[in-house]
């Protein structure tokens, strides 16, 4: 039972459950199936990038950009259904996918080729995509009559009674796993964050890797931009602003270590459920949408505190004296 | 005497042109002497020392808050709640101004409210040993959450006149230097003295460089960074008077997105995130190009989110030549 509850995705999971069965106590229809159903559906998005940027967070890097690369990319494919309304859905989504990865291949090549840190570089190319989205549109807003029936109608869409939003954010979900927990080169993100030096030692290809990880949340940033912009029938310049960071705080809250190396698929995806049972559940309570921000600025710093105690080396001490303060302190 | 030859190590490198001209401050200047002769030649009113005093209010504010986060970002940290910071700045000057005070209450009320937002992030940071980033990600979110709380979709724009005309005002009748830019000058001299002159300034650095050998070498690590957060805070708290004054109302969204074009300043200006090394004269001059070349294109009529890709660019390109030509003359 100790040993339970010092595990990190348990805690977490008890408490995402204690505040949903909290705010159903209050307002029992927050416990139906559509209701719940509803939540996943709208943490769908958190849930895929929240995946996408731990691996670069496990290299000890960080993506500022996925979120003006998914309104871009939203944008992009926007644009070509007004212009061809009969593009069938399947390109439409291939489209996103190749975008969302040439967008995330440049940060990439930034990163590892050209040696740039993350953060300068994110930073850099978040600018650049949201003027971009600015340049390609030339300031217009789309909405849902510039989009065709089908691009619109598939985030919507059931399969066996749930929604294709479910569907897909459970392949990548699975993908990600995979990915983390069954191949050299999931295994070797954890390596490179790390030790990134014995991660060279043992063969690992480090520019090799970083690469490949941003370009494949590019990917993933990319459908979420198809995906985003079909489900709420609008892509303008500002689409999903500040979504970064709502990115980086799930993955905070989930037990990712942002100096690298740590970090599992559960404690992310619980992480972005956390967020995702707030913004979903204040309504419900008649607490005002603006407690949010608060909320969830308490809840990662009690995180962090949580989770990241020690993860600082300060250097081996060598006085007793010295010692005795630290263990004060 | 032969053995003092030996061993004699100069003060200093000696004088080498090339090595000189390809300091970051050069490069910068050259930078800045490029986006000025550009917008002279695209626009007639660029050059009127009217549209460019009045132009350093849209950097001022932001500028003055750089010169604390860079002495942050060479000691390995960051601040990202700084915009959040100047709201919860904003909103309580508003509501004591609500209450009648006045003005100097109200300037007073701002610096500490910064300066104790700061020390949270300083406290978290440095006794919780916790990452800056995540920490101020984390208060960012606390800051602006408790102004959308308090604010909601309300503005406050009932403030004294002697703060407003303060925040939008000159120096002296008739010399067109706004008060936000003078001061933004007088703090930057202080910071370059600091910073370039001083003990203070020699452990930032150290901290910077390596902080367990400053650690080792007596340096108050922790100690020093935990009042760069307060100086962080502090600085945010004068922006935000600033700030509030100039444009007279207090909304949940003020400054928002600012962090991250401070930050740009800094990086801009030479000062590697990686921690260490940077110069005052470097922030100097990349608040004047960054400044000058959205001052210059919006006189065109360029929209700010086009400015905004080339601030992009910019950012991307100036980090990455210096990289790419250090590699390059590493394999000849």
């Amino acid at each position: 039972m100790k040993a339970l509850a010092k595990n990190r995705e348990v805690l977490l999971a008890v408490i995402v459950a204690a505040i949903v069965l909290a705010v159903g106590i209050r307002a029992p229809v927050f416990l139906t199936g559509a209701s719940l159903v509803n939540v996943i559906t709208d943490t769908c998005f958190l849930f895929m990038l929240t995946l996408a940027q731990m691996a670069i967070i496990l290299t000890r890097g960080i993506d500022l950009s996925l979120a003006a690369n998914l309104a871009l990319t939203g944008m992009a494919v926007a644009l070509v259904s007004r212009a061809m309304p009969g593009v069938p859905l399947g390109l439409i989504i291939l489209l996103a996918i190749v975008i969302g990865a040439a967008l995330g291949s440049v940060n990439g090549a930034l990163v590892a080729f050209v040696g740039i840190p993350p953060i300068v570089v994110t930073l850099g190319t978040l600018a650049i995509f949201r003027g971009l989205i600015f340049l390609l549109a030339g300031g217009e807003w789309l909405t849902s009559k510039d989009m065709s029936e089908a691009f619109l109608s598939f985030p919507h869409a059931n399969l066996l009674g749930v929604p294709s939003l479910i569907w897909i954010a459970g392949l990548v979900i699975a993908a990600y796993w995979i990915l983390y927990r069954q191949t050299q080169f999931g295994r070797g993100l954890y390596a490179i964050g790390g030790n990134p030096t014995a991660a060279r030692y043992c063969g690992i290809n480090i520019p090799r890797q970083q690469f490949i990880v941003y370009t494949i949340a590019g990917a993933v940033a990319g459908l979420c931009g198809y995906l985003w912009v079909a489900r709420y029938g609008i892509a303008f310049v500002d689409n999903a602003q500040g979504y970064e960071l709502t990115i980086i705080a799930a993955c905070v809250i989930g037990g990712v270590s942002i100096a690298g190396g740590i970090g599992t698929v559960s404690g992310a995806l619980l992480g972005a459920l956390f967020l995702g049972v707030i913004v979903n559940a204040l309504p419900v309570i008649n607490v005002s949408p603006f407690w949010q921000m608060l909320i969830s600025g308490f809840v990662i710093l009690a995180a962090v505190i949580v989770n990241a105690r020690s993860e600082r080396p300060i250097g081996k001490l060598i006085l007793a004296s010295a010692r005795k303060l630290e263990r004060k302190a | 005497m032969s053995d003092m030859q030996r061993y004699h190590v100069l003060d200093r490198a000696p004088f080498n042109l090339a090595s000189y001209l390809l300091r970051w401050e050069s490069i910068l200047v050259m930078l800045l002497v490029a986006v000025i002769v550009i917008n002279t030649a695209i626009s007639p009113y660029f050059l009127d020392i009217y549209n460019l005093s009045d132009a350093t209010f849209n950097f001022s504010e932001k500028a003055i808050i750089a010169l604390a986060m860079a002495l942050l970002i060479i000691t390995r940290e960051i601040d990202l709640s700084v915009a959040a910071n100047i709201a919860v700045c904003s909103l309580v000057m508003g509501l004591l101004s609500q209450m009648g005070f006045g003005t100097p209450i109200l300037v007073f009320a701002g610096l500490a409210v910064g300066a104790t937002a700061g020390a949270v992030n300083g406290a978290l940071v440095t006794k919780f040993r916790l990452p800056s980033i995540v920490v101020t990600i984390g208060t960012m979110s606390l800051f602006r959450g408790i102004a959308q709380v308090v604010l909601g979709d309300q503005a406050l724009t009932k403030y004294p006149s002697a703060l407003t005309s303060f925040g939008q005002g000159y120096i002296w009748p008739g010399v067109p230097i706004p008060n936000s830019f003078a001061i933004f000058l007088i703090l930057a001299c202080i910071f370059a003295f600091v910073l370039h002159r001083t003990v203070i300034g020699r452990q930032i650095f150290a901290i910077g460089h390596n902080p367990t050998a400053a650690r080792f070498s007596g340096i108050k690590v922790e100690n020093t960074r935990f009042w760069l957060f307060v100086m962080t805070g502090l600085m945010a708290g004068l922006a935000a008077v600033l700030l509030t004054g100039r444009i007279g109302s207090t909304r949940p969204n003020i400054a928002l997105g600012w962090e991250l074009e401070i930050v740009t300043m800094v990086i801009l200006g030479g000062i590697s995130i990686a921690g260490g090394t940077g110069t005052i004269l470097g922030l100097v001059l990349s608040v004047f190009i960054l400044g000058l070349t959205i001052f210059g294109l919006s006189l065109v009529n360029i929209p700010g989110i086009e400015i905004a890709i080339l601030i992009g660019l910019l950012l991307i390109i100036s980090i990455a030549i210096p990289i790419m030509t250090a590699k390059w003359r590493g394999r000849t």
